[in-house]
Order: C-alpha cells, then sequence, then structure tokens
C-alpha cells in the first residue's frame, strides 16, 4: 500500500524532472545567439574549436540525440561555462546553494517556531482580543510585499539605529574557509582564535534577512494553524470532552493539537518553494551570496549558460523538496494515502 | 582560601579581557573598502579599466619611478636614479637594491628584485620573443595605444642594478609613461616558474609583486582579499588586512558607509554627497582631477561617418542641462578635451552650442530631413567623468526625439560594455577618460590615436594621420612653447572634426570612515592604499 504510493510518486518526479530537463534544453535555442555558444558557454568560438564543440555536443545529429546528450552532461556535472566568469556553472551551483538552503532553512525553522504557537493562541482565544490582534497583524505580514518590508528594516536597524549590517554574511575580515558553504557551520570547523567574534557577528549578518524571509511563511502558518485548531474543535468529540469538563488547556494539548497540526505539517513542506521564491528577493536587496542573486545578475549580465543552470538547479531542488515534504506527511497520515493521483 | 579562589577568578577574567580585546584588535586591523566592479585582471599591463587599476596598481606592485601630484616632478621608486642621453635616445635606470617579490602559498622568490625583471616586465609588451608576449592575445591596451613597440628600440642589461632602455627617437612623454599606474615590475622568476609547469595562463591572475599588499583571495562578485607584505621596501605597512567589497550598486555603497561595513567607498555619487557630508563620523574629501566625460561617434560606420550628422547631433544636446541632472553642480562644463588645469589646455571658442534649429538644418543638409535610429550606450558604472551614465542617456534621448533621432540605450555589465566598446560594436558612446600622467599626451594617443583605434581602446574608432602627426610631432619635441602649439592644434582639430563631444570634467570624490587615515586623492591615476591605517 504504502509502496504502492511511494511508487506513484516516484513516477509523478520522474515525469516533473524529464519536463523540466526537455525546457532547460529546448532554452539554448530559444536564446538569442548560436546555440552551441548558449550551451557550451564558451563565446565567439574559432572554426577548430567549433568543429570539436560540434562533435561533443553532437549537434550534427537530431534534436533527440542532443538532448541525450545534454541529459549525459548534466547528470557528469558539465553544466558548460558561465560567460561572465568563465568558470563552470556547476562549480557556481554548488558554491551557492548551501547560502540559499542556510536562510531558507532558518527562516523555516523561525517561522514554525513562532506561527504554529501563535495560530494556536489565536484559536485559543477565538473572536476575543488576542485572534483579533494576532489575526491582523497577520493579515499585514501577509499582504507586505517582501521586498517593502526589507527596506523598511534596513533603514530603520542600519541605516538610523546601526543595529545590524545590511549585506553579506560575514564581516568580510574574518577570512573563514568555505568547507560546507553553511556559514555557521564553516565558522564552528574553522580553526582560528576570534571563533566566538565571527559567530557572533555572522547571527548579526543573520538576523535581518531571516526575519525578512520568514515574515510570509509565519502569517500563513499562523492563519492555517488557527484555521485547523477551529475545524478540530468544532468536532464532536471535542464538543464530547468538553461536556465532560475539561478545561481549555487540556482541550487543546490533549485532544485537539494532534489532529490539528497533521495539515500544518503538510503546509511546512509546502512553504518551502515559496520560500526558495522568496529568498531570491531577500538575497538581492541583502547581497546573500546565494543562488537566487547569482540568477538575477545573469540574467542582468544575459549569460544564458548560468540562467539555464540556476534556473534547473532551483527548480529541480523546488520539486524534489515538494515531493519529500508529501511523502513525509503520507508516513504520518494513513488517510491521505489512499489518495489516487499525485499532485503537486 | 577564599582569597586564593577570587584571585585564581579575577586572573582568568583579566586573561579573558585580554583576549577579548586582542581579538578586537585583530578585526580593526583590517580595512574594507567598497569598490565598484570586480577586477579585470591582476595585472595593470594588460587593462586600462580605472575600476581595476584602483584595486591592484599601488596596492600589489611598484614602479620604476612615479610623479609627485603636487610638484609633478619625478620621484624614485623601483629605480633610485636615471639618466637620459644627450639625445634623448637613451634612459638608464639604476635599480633599488634589496627589494623582495611577494612570497605566497603559489610563489616563493629565491632572489631580490634585479634588472632580469625589468627587462623581462618591458619586453613582454613589444618583443614577439618574450614567451609571455603572446599571453592573452598579446594585448597591451595602454602601451600599444601610445606606441610602445614603435618606441623601444631594445633593453640592455647594464649590470644586476641597472638597465638601459634605447629608444627609436626621443620622445617627451617616456618617462611619463614609465610612472603611469600600467608601468609596474612584474617577476621574471615567477613567469618562469610558472613557465616550467606550462601553466602561463595564471600569471596575470595570480599576482606576484613588490607592491605593500600580497595577494591572497579574489571571489568574483563578492571580495579580493590582499594581505600585508611584512618585508615591504619603502615603509611598515599599518594594515594587516585589506579587503575590497565588490559593490556594484552606488546607493548600497553608501549605506554600507553608513553602517560600517565598509571604511572607504570608491565614487559616492554626487546626488548623496549631502547625507554624508551630515555625518560626523564619515569624511568626504573631494579633489579636481584630470578626467573628461565625452560622447564619442563611432565615425568608421554611418551615418556617423558624415562630419554633418556629427554637427547635427551634438547641436541637439543641452549639456547645461546635463550639468544640472548629473553632476548636481560638482562638474566642470568642458571647454576643450583637455581640463583647464592641464598645461596645455586651450579654452575652445567654437565649442557646440545648444541650438536645435541649427541641428535639424545640418541633418537635413547631411540628408535625413527625417532623422533616423541610433544607439547610445551608457557604461553601467559610475566613474568621476560621469556619474550617472544612464541618467544622461536619458537626457539625451529627449534632447535627440526633438531632433527627429530615436535613441535606443544600451547597457551591459561593465567589463563586457569596455570589451564589445573595444569591437567597436556601437553606434556612441558614454565614456570618459581619467588620467594616469598630468603629461597632456595622456589625453589624445590613449583615446584618439589610430595605434589605440587598433588595439580597442580608441571608442570613436577615428584614425586620422594629420592629428597623429601632430601628437608624433608634440612628443618629438621637449620645447615646452612647441609642444603646446601642437597640443593646441590638435585640440581644435578636435572640435571642428567631432570624434567625440567633450562634455564635462568630474571632480574625484571618496568618503571614508573618520577613524581611516592616510588615503590621500591625487589629481591623476589610481588610488593608492599603502599608507592607509586605522587610528
Amino acid at each position: 500500500m504504502i509502496l504502492d504510493y511511494i511508487l506513484r510518486r516516484l513516477g509523478l518526479l520522474f515525469f516533473m524532472v524529464l519536463l523540466l530537463s526537455i525546457f532547460t534544453f529546448s532554452l539554448s535555442y530559444l536564446f538569442p545567439g548560436d546555440p552551441l555558444s548558449n550551451l557550451s558557454g564558451i563565446p565567439d568560438t574559432n572554426f577548430t574549436q567549433n568543429a570539436q564543440l560540434e562533435e561533443k555536443y553532437l549537434f550534427n545529429s537530431n534534436y533527440f540525440m542532443q538532448y541525450i546528450a545534454f541529459v549525459g552532461r548534466i547528470l557528469q556535472g558539465d553544466w558548460g561555462m558561465s560567460f561572465a566568469s568563465g568558470s563552470s556553472v556547476f562549480a557556481h551551483v554548488v558554491d551557492l546553494i548551501p547560502a540559499t538552503l542556510e536562510l531558507s532553512i532558518y527562516a523555516l525553522f523561525i517561522s514554525v517556531l513562532v506561527g504554529v504557537p501563535v495560530g494556536i493562541l489565536a484559536s485559543a482565544y477565538n473572536k476575543q482580543w488576542p485572534d483579533k490582534f494576532i489575526s491582523s497583524t497577520a493579515m499585514i505580514g501577509y499582504s507586505m510585499p517582501i521586498f517593502w518590508l526589507a527596506l523598511l528594516l534596513i533603514m530603520v536597524f542600519s541605516l538610523k539605529l546601526g543595529w545590524f549590517p545590511m549585506s553579506g554574511r560575514v564581516s568580510l575580515l574574518y577570512e573563514i574557509p568555505a568547507s560546507t558553504g553553511f556559514i555557521l557551520l564553516d565558522i564552528l570547523l574553522a580553526d582560528f582564535p576570534y571563533n566566538g567574534l565571527a559567530m557572533l557577528d555572522a547571527l548579526h549578518h543573520l538576523t535581518l534577512p531571516t526575519i525578512v524571509l520568514a515574515m510570509y511563511p509565519t502569517t500563513v502558518l499562523v492563519r492555517f494553524t488557527r484555521e485547523s485548531m477551529l475545524k478540530v474543535m468544532d468536532q464532536n468529540f471535542i464538543k464530547t470532552a468538553r461536556a465532560k469538563g475539561l478545561t481549555r488547556g487540556q482541550l487543546i494539548i490533549h485532544h485537539a493539537l494532534r489532529n490539528a497540526l497533521l495539515p500544518v505539517i503538510k503546509q511546512i513542506g509546502l512553504q518551502f518553494s515559496t520560500l526558495i521564491t522568496l529568498a531570491m528577493i531577500t538575497e538581492v536587496i541583502f547581497s546573500w551570496p546565494g543562488i537566487g542573486r547569482w540568477l538575477i545578475d545573469s540574467i542582468y549580465q544575459r549569460d544564458y549558460p548560468a540562467i539555464q543552470g540556476g534556473l534547473m538547479a532551483v527548480s529541480l531542488f523546488i520539486i524534489i523538496a515538494t515531493i519529500m515534504a508529501e511523502l513525509t506527511y503520507t508516513l504520518l497520515d494513513p488517510l491521505s494515502r489512499n489518495q489516487a493521483h499525485g499532485k503537486v | 582560601m577564599h582569597k586564593l579562589l577570587l584571585a585564581l577568578i579575577s586572573l582568568s577574567l583579566v586573561g579573558c579581557i585580554d583576549s577579548k580585546e586582542e581579538i578586537l584588535e585583530e578585526k580593526n586591523q583590517g580595512l574594507v573598502y567598497c569598490a565598484e566592479a570586480n577586477p579585470v585582471s591582476f595585472n595593470p599591463q594588460v587593462t586600462t579599466t580605472g575600476s581595476t587599476i584602483d584595486i591592484i596598481a599601488n596596492q600589489l606592485y611598484d614602479r620604476l619611478i612615479s610623479i609627485d601630484p603636487v610638484t609633478a616632478e619625478f620621484k624614485s621608486e623601483l629605480a633610485t636614479d636615471w639618466k637620459i642621453s644627450k639625445d634623448g635616445k637613451s634612459v638608464t635606470f639604476t635599480l633599488r637594491k634589496g627589494v623582495k617579490f611577494h612570497t605566497t602559498s603559489y610563489f616563493t622568490p629565491s632572489r631580490e628584485f634585479n634588472a632580469d625583471d625589468v627587462i623581462f616586465t618591458f619586453s613582454r609588451l613589444f618583443d614577439v620573443y618574450n614567451p609571455y608576449h603572446f599571453i592573452g592575445d598579446a594585448n597591451y591596451p595602454y602601451f600599444q595605444s601610445v606606441g610602445i613597440d614603435q618606441l623601444i628600440r631594445k633593453i640592455v642589461r647594464v649590470s644586476d642594478h641597472q638597465v638601459r632602455f634605447e629608444l627609436f627617437n626621443a620622445e617627451s612623454s617616456f618617462l611619463a609613461n614609465m610612472a603611469t599606474d600600467f608601468a609596474v615590475v612584474l617577476s621574471k622568476e615567477y613567469a618562469m616558474a610558472l613557465k616550467a609547469n606550462n601553466q602561463e595562463n595564471l600569471f596575470d591572475q595570480y599576482p606576484i609583486g613588490t607592491g605593500p599588499y600580497i595577494y591572497k583571495e579574489y571571489r568574483r562578485d563578492h571580495l579580493v582579499r590582499f594581505y600585508k607584505n611584512a618585508d615591504y621596501w619603502k615603509h611598515e605597512v599599518a594594515l594587516e588586512q585589506l579587503v575590497y567589497d565588490i559593490t556594484p550598486n552606488g546607493t548600497t555603497r553608501i549605506a554600507k558607509i553608513l553602517t560600517k561595513e565598509c571604511d572607504v567607498t570608491a565614487h559616492p555619487s554626487s546626488a548623496q554627497l549631502s547625507i554624508l557630508a551630515q555625518r560626523d563620523d564619515i569624511n568626504v574629501e573631494r579633489e579636481t582631477n584630470l578626467n573628461i566625460g565625452y560622447w564619442a561617434f563611432n565615425t568608421e560606420r554611418p551615418p556617423f561617418d558624415n562630419l554633418k550628422v556629427r554637427q547635427a547631433l551634438v547641436h541637439a544636446i543641452d549639456i547645461d542641462k546635463i550639468m544640472q541632472a548629473v553632476y548636481y553642480g560638482n562638474g566642470l562644463r568642458a571647454q576643450s578635451i583637455l581640463p583647464p588645469t592641464s598645461w596645455a589646455f586651450e579654452l575652445q571658442k567654437n565649442m557646440p552650442i545648444f541650438d536645435p534649429q541649427l541641428a535639424k538644418k545640418l541633418l537635413t543638409e547631411a540628408g535625413f530631413p527625417k532623422g533616423f535610429d541610433m544607439s547610445i550606450w551608457a557604461m553601467p558604472v559610475s566613474r568621476i567623468y560621469n556619474p550617472n551614465a544612464r541618467k544622461m542617456a536619458e537626457l539625451m534621448q529627449s534632447d535627440l526625439r526633438k531632433i527627429g533621432v530615436n535613441v535606443n540605450i544600451v547597457e551591459y555589465e561593465w567589463n563586457t560594455f569596455i570589451q564589445r566598446i573595444g569591437e567597436h560594436r556601437h553606434d556612441s558612446v558614454l565614456l570618459g577618460w581619467a588620467a594616469d600622467t598630468p603629461d597632456p599626451d595622456n589625453f589624445f594617443s590613449p583615446l584618439l590615436s589610430c595605434t589605440a583605434t587598433f588595439s580597442g581602446k580608441n571608442p570613436a574608432n577615428w584614425c586620422n594621420p594629420e592629428f597623429d602627426l601632430l601628437l608624433t610631432k608634440a612628443l618629438d619635441t621637449t620645447d615646452l612653447n612647441l609642444r603646446k602649439q601642437y597640443y593646441d592644434a590638435a585640440q581644435s582639430m578636435i572640435i571642428k572634426q567631432l570624434p567625440l563631444l567633450p562634455i564635462a570634467h568630474g571632480m574625484r570624490f571618496q568618503a571614508s570612515s573618520a577613524d581611516v587615515e592616510g588615503i590621500t586623492l591625487g589629481p591623476f591615476g589610481a588610488i593608492s592604499l599603502a599608507n592607509a591605517r586605522k587610528k
């Protein structure tokens, strides 16, 4: 039963990735310029180079064979060269993705830490002033454009008060070797005398981007948890329990929470894809050296191989994250396994 | 017993505080400089991009001689002394002893700086037998634009610490060119070590010099890190670390200096200077600078090969408006291609004036009564000579629309932009030039000579033998009066032929934290952070 479900999801994953790779491959023809240059990342090739590349990229055979060769190279990690930097796109992606992931994970962590309890609080005081306050604040946070929030925070906390820096991951004067790409881990692993200060500095740098990025998922989780709780609280078994004389605290903790949190868990997983998209904007504003900022720079510089590679990496990541979230949710909630068709 | 414990605790506390202060100091001994673009190379010989030269030239390298910014006299650097022969055709440099090249993770020098390094460095520029001449497509834009290959006959090793440059003819700007930021001395030993491993292409990326700082790492779009050169021959270097934070956005650079993420920032936008000037903890310096911002036409491409068209276009531009909206009163309207502080400056009486009627008439005479479509390439970064080319291009776009010329504004990332301008793919371009030496030739040969056209420096793509003859004559003599006459003629010829329209001379600005000292702006050349320190 569960195996069947997992197989269905893997089938979905396969077709999504297939479509994604076909789209990415066709981009090199759809972008302006020479498809061979767009694929290889070597601009203005001379005659001998051209012949070599044509052979390597199977440009003499049909589109299907070219596509197969393309997939082969993707699997080998040969994603072409970036026009702008002249180095491998794959190396760039591997280098940059940890920064984006790190920021997204912290933001998600914060939003779960804040969003779920606040949502429960709001449902516990349904239609009383704490609920009204929380719901209206969440509404404001939900509708506020993220770049505007970022600029506001920078203006107040960086420029006016000078409490937090506004760019980068750590003061550039700390030379931290990139071993994992996750800055906090790298500082822990690095071996130098000013470890503690560098850590403090990195946390300082993290604060504003994390708050900005966490804003949207937090408000979503608040609203979702609140609604899910209210729905459960309205069910008969809760009414029975209340009739038996349980206090509100007992009701929520022992009976409602477990049932209400199941759909919330699914929601947390689904937030990850929104988060990656929002992370791009956050990265640009806070000069965070992640994949989003790089992708946007590449678009500005018309660096087609980089755009192609970056798009593929980000989309692949979102697809996998979403399917993983669904799978985890299914393992926790047996009822949902009967779903006949996959959906993302 | 209790006393002992107390003593122990206080001792350990003292220890704590001590180490903490030491650590804080560690960070304070470094300086962060917000730079506006990635360096294109780490060898000043192969580029003239100002943003790159600012980062590398004075920090990593030394020259044989330099020019004093105040007295404009030559000063000794790696050469302690130099003698010019009577006929002016040979110059002998006596070299400094005891100068060490950098020791890095990729190279350890076994000997000190000597004549071999000088010969290697300068023969690379013109000698096809130099093993490095063809590395990087033999492109040495500054030296090619001043015609170095037609100037140096050979370089002779007199002794370990003496070299003689033999010239084809006596050229008055030879020493000035040797004092530019591009004429740095490289290590021959390092070059040969790389050659032995077939890694010649790394030579211009991993620098070895004699300068105050040592290359540590470069991460594209992120940072360049230098360490202090403890063996610097000239003086003690105060900073342990020098980091360039690469921040292309001008507003972000201003914000970073406000939040103390940068200690010094290059080219703060003049529109935002007033914000910085209000703060006590930030110093703003301004200095007149030898530079020119111009609008150059690709004179090989129709219809810009037609003088009437060029005249029509320049008469349609309202420069007063540009001076207000782009330079915010911090620029000087150009009256010639040379700035007024140059000794060869001659005010040009027939500078084109704003006259749309005349422009329209000229355009009709040229055969375009209905106008045409063209592109203006606007550089994407802010430089001294043009703080905001995009805005300037937009103003010009609206001016030109009135005479029926439709303008399409083109922008690329800076290094790509420079490269494509070098390939002359543009119709017209808003660009500029900041002088490397006070010698007036620096404004003519690198910009508008025929050799500059071939090396991709001449953005007007303009090769006029008559003009070149004037420049050669001016260089062939050391008589100042005679030189001035030739340069007068050259200046008026530019205004008459209009390969480019001189627009304005910008002021050089720099904003720095109040606790940083020892960084001075000069009227020409790249910035030097050798003496920078924190209070």
